[in-house]
């Protein structure tokens, strides 16, 4: 039988590049043809969360959430606008970012929906977010020497959007490659704005743990940690503050690695996609690490 | 594709073919073979080639079962695009020759036959009598994801179905499929809604079902409706779902029993519920109209409160850019704005002097 991915993310209505992370990862699995579709949806676009499963032909179906930490939009949103009948959050059985999947039945249109946890908790994000290090730094061996920030919205409504940030960070902190690695918030403890007081290197490569680049990686962060006055007028990469150098990396989910995330967590549901993730991790750069972890 | 509807003609014929006034079924004596255009009976494999290969009902069968996309509302939508429940087969074949063109929001569709093929083309409404060598040409249907983004002056547009698509861009050649999926990219779920619209089986979402579903930030606006009126639905309505603003027609209502007082549109296509848009500035309504009426003493000259109107009415309708820079007698203007601001206004911004005191 036919599979099909869709991918569910945010959107915009006001900034038009918050979709193209989810275009562009959407591109390159369907460019593995491990899927007979690979469908984008969105909270604040179109095709919208309600309507994309109808225009989708297949029958079974893995719902991929492009966000960053379970809670609010995992939970509630995205199961009640897909009308995922029987959808309860214990049927993930998470600790708040252990979810993996439930299979449900779309209410609306009968399909068999293969519902996945968040990109943002999968364990591979922590190889995204290494790739992203490389990324900004030019340096596919980036680590000795230097800082790595692993930078989240904060809790606000959600102690899953800290947990999803601290996973990683701790993650990535065993495995040695990094002299120091930090996870800062933008609106809790530990703040971003002091970066540089939180770290004793003097190169600190900073990633967002974000799905897109927007108001608060292009604008708020930036300025937060003093790299410009004035996002508009930009900033150098490093830009030196209080004697660190800051390599600031921009939102993690435009890193192209991001595909074979999307893709694990189809697997992870049942999803035949070996050989699509093998194609996408050679393509995108994204090589698992030798020790493993 | 030369010769594969025939063979596959004779590999289906003993399972019996009744589509488009083609009738074909093998019997003890043969093959029957029947169209408007000719009867053949007890006739062998070879003669039923024969007279397959030149019929066009046979390539016409043969598109609809293994060409085109078998999804039942791609299939629908390519029908109703060629106009195939009000032409026969000889006759739309005909027409297809020529070329059938069909509008979808501002898209303006056109299907031909190459070779007694079917091909596609694609490009904005506006741009129907424009020479293809001054529209830059795609042939990927993804790319229609970027063409919609932003209009012609780079605004992004995060409605679809809004009435400002970019113009300057074709789809030259597509096949049936991919005429679908650029369709799609361009207005998504737009076939799927229309063709559950034919079918009588649209799952509208009105208003009250759709509000009080929300949570979140969006929560409050089910508090928005109090009492039995709907006026401030019907305002709603008006601003973000009139044709001028959005292409679908809005089916959804107050709710199942109550109808807007405004018209919903001509769209082609229907709207099922309030989207994603209507809910967020629905949210700031909620918000304003919270608060109570006051009094204010204003003294303005006639025709200070008739421009007043006339910048309301320019920015309503989209129309004040398109005011010239000298062209004083309008009302919205900049000059002659800037001249009431210059009169009006104190050093804080209040209009008259007076404060807004909230």
């Amino acid at each position: 039988m036919d599979q099909a991915l869709v991918i569910a993310a945010h959107g915009s209505h006001l900034n038009a590049e918050s979709s193209t992370p989810t275009y562009d990862h959407a591109d390159t699995i369907r460019a593995t043809g491990a899927f007979a579709e690979v469908r984008e949806s969105f909270w604040k676009e179109e095709p919208s969360f309600r309507e994309v499963l109808r225009t989708v032909d297949a029958e079974e179906v893995y719902l991929v959430p492009l966000f960053i930490s379970e809670g609010y939009f995992t939970e509630q949103v995205i199961p009640r606008e897909f009308r995922l009948d029987d959808w309860d959050p214990e049927l993930w059985d998470s600790d708040g970012t252990s979810a993996t999947t439930a299979t449900l039945t779309a209410g609306d249109t009968g399909q068999t929906v293969h519902y996945c946890g968040p990109v943002g908790t999968h364990d591979t994000m922590s190889d995204v977010i290494v790739q992203r290090a490389q990324s900004v730094t030019g340096d596919s061996d980036v680590g000795e020497g230097f800082g790595l920030a692993v930078v989240g919205h904060g809790t606000e409504r959600n102690e899953n959007s800290a947990k999803a940030i601290q996973y990683h960070a701790d993650r990535i902190r065993d495995r040695d490659r990094f002299d120091e690695v930090q996870s800062l918030f933008m609106d809790e403890e530990p703040e971003v704005d002091d970066v540089t007081e939180h770290f004793e290197s003097d190169d600190i490569v900073v990633v967002p743990l974000f799905i897109a680049d927007g108001f608060h990686t292009q604008e708020d962060i930036p300025e937060d940690m003093g790299l410009t006055d004035d996002y508009r007028t930009g900033y150098d990469v490093p830009t030196t503050v209080d004697g660190h150098d800051i390599w600031y990396a921009g939102a993690v989910g435009t890193e192209p690695l991001m595909a074979d995330v999307v893709l694990e967590r189809a697997a992870d549901a049942g999803a035949d996609v070996s050989a699509a993730i093998e194609q996408v991790r050679e393509e995108t750069g994204g090589v698992r690490p030798a020790t493993g972890d | 594709m030369d010769g594969e509807y025939v063979d596959a003609l004779v590999d289906t014929a003993p399972d019996g073919i009744d589509f488009d006034d083609l009738h074909v079924d093998r019997d003890p004596d043969g093959y029957a073979f029947r169209t408007p255009a000719a009867t053949h009976t007890g006739i062998d494999e070879e003669t039923l080639r024969e007279v397959a290969a030149d019929s066009p009902y046979v390539r016409n069968w043969y598109f609809w079962h293994a060409v085109a996309p078998q999804k039942d509302d791609h299939w629908a939508f390519l029908r109703w695009l060629e106009g195939a429940d009000e032409r026969g087969v000889t006759e739309r074949y005909d027409a297809l020759s020529d070329g059938v063109a069909a509008t979808w929001g501002q898209l303006h569709l056109r299907v031909e036959l190459t070779g007694g093929e079917r091909r596609y083309h694609v490009r904005h409404v506006a741009d129907a009598d424009t020479d293809s060598e001054d529209l830059a040409k795609h042939d990927e249907p993804l790319d229609a994801r970027d063409l919609a983004k932003h209009d012609d002056d780079g605004q992004y547009r995060p409605l679809k179905t809004a009435p400002s698509l970019r113009t300057g861009w074709a789809f030259p050649d597509l096949t049936a499929a991919e005429l679908v999926a650029t369709v799609d990219a361009f207005y998504p779920a737009t076939i799927a809604n229309w063709h559950r619209e034919r079918e009588g089986d649209l799952d509208v979402s009105h208003w009250r079902d759709t509000v009080s579903r929300q949570t979140g930030i969006y929560g409050v606006v089910d508090t928005w409706d109090r009492g039995d009126g709907h006026e401030h639905v019907d305002w709603v309505a008006e601003a973000c779902c009139d044709d001028s603003q959005c292409l679908k027609r809005r089916e959804w209502q107050y709710d199942d029993e109550t109808d807007l007082d405004v018209d919903g549109g001509s769209g082609t296509f229907p709207c099922r519920e309030p989207c994603s848009l209507v809910i967020a500035a629905a949210r700031k309504w909620t918000k304003l109209e919270g608060e109570a009426t006051r009094t204010y003493e204003f003294e303005l000259t006639p025709s200070e409160k008739e421009q007043l109107e006339a910048v309301i009415d320019a920015v309503a309708d989209g129309e004040a850019d398109d005011i010239r820079e000298a062209d004083i007698y309008e009302g919205a203007n900049r000059y002659r704005v800037r001249y009431l601001r210059a009169k009006l206004f104190d050093e804080d911004g209040n209009l008259a002097g007076v404060e807004t005191d909230d």
